[in-house]
């Protein structure tokens, strides 16, 4: 009997809903297969069986539980019932979508996918499940040339493919589909673009990243100047920072920046706090840190919630251009995309400089197009000229004149 | 001197496992306190006990089927020195063997008994003592004949297995404490060759571990061959005055009886052996009977340090020591064998011979599993009636809805060789139907398998 507990899920988790059991009591699970969702707050969690077996669940549905909490046992002594074909493996773990199963048999026979003694031990030690190798032998045994086939196949699939792969939708990406469906229905959402020459700060990086790490500790990144040239023009338009609350509106005095990072299970929007007040190199220590945080699936949800603004980065990924969605209940989302050399015209002349498109998508029912404009204006401004960072956007001449 | 593995013990599991760490390319030691290589198997087991069993049964049939097969033989006699001496010469050649295999695989053998300095440094006490070091260690120690508690064995009159092995003296009248394997084949040894043979065991039947048609079936043929058994019966002592043996046991009504006879064979089973190993030194610990502990990687409690054989958990089989021996090696050398232990075959030397694999139907029976049994006598084979061995039968069970084949239990000439087909037909799952379906050489004592194939798939053996 292997027990099987509430895993930890993140650092302020206390407590998880079981949302659904995939399997029940008396199934038997292949190691890896799904058996239950759990949801917190913020995200739901799979949890997959880390063992074959027979499955006795230990809660119901709709039950709270703590972490460490018992889930279910696995029978490990239990043996695969006889006629019950191994589960197709999930194709989501094959390394190559050509490892697929081809000219499945249609007639599988208890003894289907049994691997032969030599194959048994060809395949353990590629790491191959048996489940996804196809057995030529016969009613579908798998014999050693089988076995020993099984890796060239992923490289050579000279079979041309053409099935379709029926999958449940997991309950996060059902969360992240109404969500995303409600920001689209329910605001009044469009977008505005400009140009912004990366000159100047790609020119101040160059010059400067080897003394900034060496003072700092940290990389010196273009998310910094985005987020620190946001916060000026957040505070000069402090529409584009409010949340609409029924027939309220709320305005913050402070810039809660939201980063769209891509971590391995998905999307996720970690939180620097009070950006407006952050140097470029805090900025800097706060976005790696949660970026590494991300990435190893260790944010807490209080990390994730709260933002006013976000700022996402389809560049990464080579975008041009593209319209991001408001994540609500907040106003606005700029879009940074990739920088791409291209012809401009500067004082008559046509110049190479390195630009990127920059969106700012926004919910037209609290921004005026005047502000909306403004604001994305303000932050092309103060990244061609990263000087009026120091100066929250005043010019500095008119700073030093005092007028 | 240091190796990448040592061997301890150099019966089928140890020298098997130490040819195949050396094919994988690991220095390899072997440790043997005896002067023979081969442990019990090949020199007071297996292979002796075998050799006798077909002296005595060229023997038994020179004096009972010759006559019909159209041979007189007149003064027929036993001479009990050569028939020692020949089994002696077999154990030499197969002995010498190994030593030819050792040295073909570049094995360093150590003769001597080998017992841990620390989990890496081994001593050898033999003519000298040395010590060797070493990387990784197989334990390999086998076995020895266990006892019954009020029995001294004096290896005189009240002996056990491998006193049996050499006699100076048909017995007139031997009793053996044990129904189980070893008890009946040296039995059937003497027995043949015209001992009173009276076997006292202790639950009510013969070979239990075995599927209970096979039991009864023996049974009967021992019984032919002048058998007597007395079951449920418990034994509390053996006396011995120098020239007979009085043994006392508890009938299954309570009351106490006496058997007197000439010899006593004691043959209660076996117990791991692992005196003079210091295994304390490595920190190796053993389970609650005595036997090395082992995960199921066959390592014991200290990593680098494996256990195969007799003294790890499991039948004590030859075969199955010999498995585990691979296994580890193919294990150390990062490979990822498997035993299917289900699949390792139960075998009895009698006339007619005994075995099985799988499930038996009284395992099946109470797992409450739906099955179909097919059997066909040997008798009814052109075969068997050609040779005058028409004893016995094959038995398969199938999964009455699959037709996967579950368990195959045979008796009769040379079953313990045909056991294989249904070892071969089960690794793959294969239904009773294509047994069926396989043409089986006519005419052979493999048809019955044949047929009882077809008949464990619907009832439709040809030749009944």
């Amino acid at each position: 009997m292997l027990q099987i507990k509430v895993p930890t899920v993140g650092e302020s988790i206390n407590e998880v809903t079981l949302a659904k059991w995939n399997k029940k009591t008396g199934d038997f699970v292949e190691m890896d297969e799904l058996i239950c969702e759990l949801e917190s707050d913020k995200a739901t969690f799979e949890l997959n069986a880390e063992t074959a077996g027979i499955l006795h669940t230990k809660c119901a549905e709709g039950d709270t539980l703590k972490i460490g909490d018992l889930l279910a046992e696995i029978d490990t002594d239990a043996k695969r019932p006889e006629g019950a074909v191994k589960p197709a493996a999930k194709p989501a773990e094959a390394k190559a979508p050509a490892a697929a199963p081809v000219n499945v048999p249609s007639n599988t026979t208890y003894a289907s996918g049994t691997p032969a003694p030599a194959a048994q031990k060809i395949l353990a030690e590629k790491g191959i499940n048996p489940a996804q190798v196809v057995g030529s032998g016969k009613d579908g045994r798998i014999t050693k040339f089988d076995a020993l086939k099984a890796e060239l196949k992923v490289v050579s699939n000279e079979v041309k493919s053409r099935e379709d792969r029926v999958e449940k939708m997991t309950s996060l990406r059902k969360t992240v589909s109404k969500r995303l469906l409600a920001a689209k229905n329910e605001t009044a959402m469009l977008t505005t673009f400009n140009e912004v020459d990366m000159k100047p700060i790609m020119d101040l990086r160059n010059q400067y990243k080897n003394k900034f790490k060496e003072t700092h500790g940290v990389n010196l990144g273009f998310m910094s100047f985005f987020t620190k040239a946001v916060c000026v023009a957040l505070q000069e338009f402090p529409a584009v920072n409010a949340y609409l609350n029924g027939e309220e509106i709320i305005y913050h005095n402070y810039c809660d920046v939201s980063i769209a990072v891509s971590a391995p299970k998905g999307l996720v929007v970690p939180v620097i706090r009070n950006a407006e007040a952050l140097s470029l190199a805090e900025i800097e220590a706060e976005v790696m840190r949660l970026a590494v945080k991300a990435r190893e699936n260790k944010l807490s949800i209080e990390e994730m919630t709260g933002g006013t603004f976000t700022i996402t980065n389809g560049g990464v990924f080579g975008s041009m251009l593209s319209t991001p969605i408001i994540n609500p209940p907040q106003s606005a989302i700029l879009g940074m995309h990739n920088i791409v050399e291209r012809a401009v015209v500067q004082n008559g002349q046509i110049v190479i400089r390195p630009i990127m498109y920059v969106a700012l998508s926004y919910d037209h029912r609290i921004i005026d197009g005047r502000e909306s404009v403004g604001f994305l204006v303000k932050v092309k401004q103060c990244l061609e000229n990263p000087t009026l960072l120091l100066t929250q956007g005043t010019d500095p001449n008119k700073l030093l004149l005092g007028i | 001197m240091k190796y990448d593995v040592t061997v301890i013990g150099s019966g089928p599991g140890g020298y098997v496992a130490a040819i195949r760490c050396a094919q994988l390319g690991f220095k390899t030691a072997l440790i043997e306190k005896y002067n023979t290589l081969g442990g019990t198997c090949l020199n007071v087991g297996c292979i002796p006990s075998k050799a006798l069993l077909d002296s005595s049964e060229h023997f038994h049939n020179a004096g009972h089927t010759f006559k019909a097969h159209g041979i007189d033989i007149k003064e027929l006699e036993v001479n009990l020195p050569q028939m020692i001496e020949r089994k002696n010469g077999v154990v030499k050649i197969t002995c010498d063997g190994i030593d030819f295999l050792m040295k073909k695989n570049k094995i360093d053998v150590y003769k001597g008994l080998g017992s841990f300095v620390n989990k890496n440094t081994i001593k050898v006490s033999g003519e000298t003592e040395q010590q060797i070091e070493t990387d990784k260690v197989i334990i390999a120690t086998g076995s020895k004949p266990s006892t019954l508690p009020g029995l001294t064995i004096d290896k005189d009159r009240i002996i056990t297995s491998t006193e049996a092995l050499n006699m100076k003296e048909i017995p007139k009248h031997l009793i053996i404490i044990g129904g189980g394997v070893i008890g009946l084949e040296l039995g059937s040894v003497y027995a043949r060759l015209g001992s009173k043979v009276s076997v006292i065991e202790y639950t009510n039947t013969i070979i239990p571990t075995m599927d209970g048609t096979l039991s009864k079936e023996l049974q009967r043929s021992l019984r032919k061959l002048g058998f007597e058994f007395f079951f449920s019966h418990k034994v509390k002592s053996a006396k011995s005055d120098g020239k007979m043996v009085t043994v006392t046991a508890d009938n299954e009504k309570g009351e106490e009886v006496t058997f007197s006879g000439d010899y006593c064979l004691v043959s209660v089973g076996r117990k791991a052996y692992t005196a003079g190993l210091n295994l304390e030194a490595a920190g190796v610990v053993l389970d609650e009977r005595g036997r090395i502990a082992t995960n199921h990687h066959l390592e014991t409690n200290i990593q680098g340090i494996y256990a195969i054989g007799d003294v790890v958990k499991g039948a004590m089989l030859a075969h199955k020591a010999e498995e585990e021996g691979v296994f580890v090696a193919e294990t150390m050398a990062g490979q990822k064998p498997h035993i299917n232990y289900n699949l390792i075959p139960g075998v009895v030397y009698t006339w007619p011979e005994v075995a099985g694999v799988g499930a038996t139907e009284e395992e099946l029976k109470k797992s409450g599993k739906k099955y179909k049994v097919g059997s066909f006598p040997m008798r009814a084979l052109g075969r068997a009636r050609a040779s005058m061995d028409i004893d016995g039968l094959v038995k398969i069970l199938a999964d009455e809805e699959t037709d996967e084949v579950l368990g195959v239990h045979m008796i009769g000439p040379r079953v313990a060789d045909l056991i294989a087909e249904a070892v071969v037909a089960m690794e793959f799952r294969a239904s009773a139907e294509d047994i069926a379906r396989m043409s089986h050489a006519h005419p052979t004592y493999a048809e019955a398998v044949k047929e009882a194939a077809l008949a464990a798939t619907g009832n439709r053996a040809i030749h009944v």
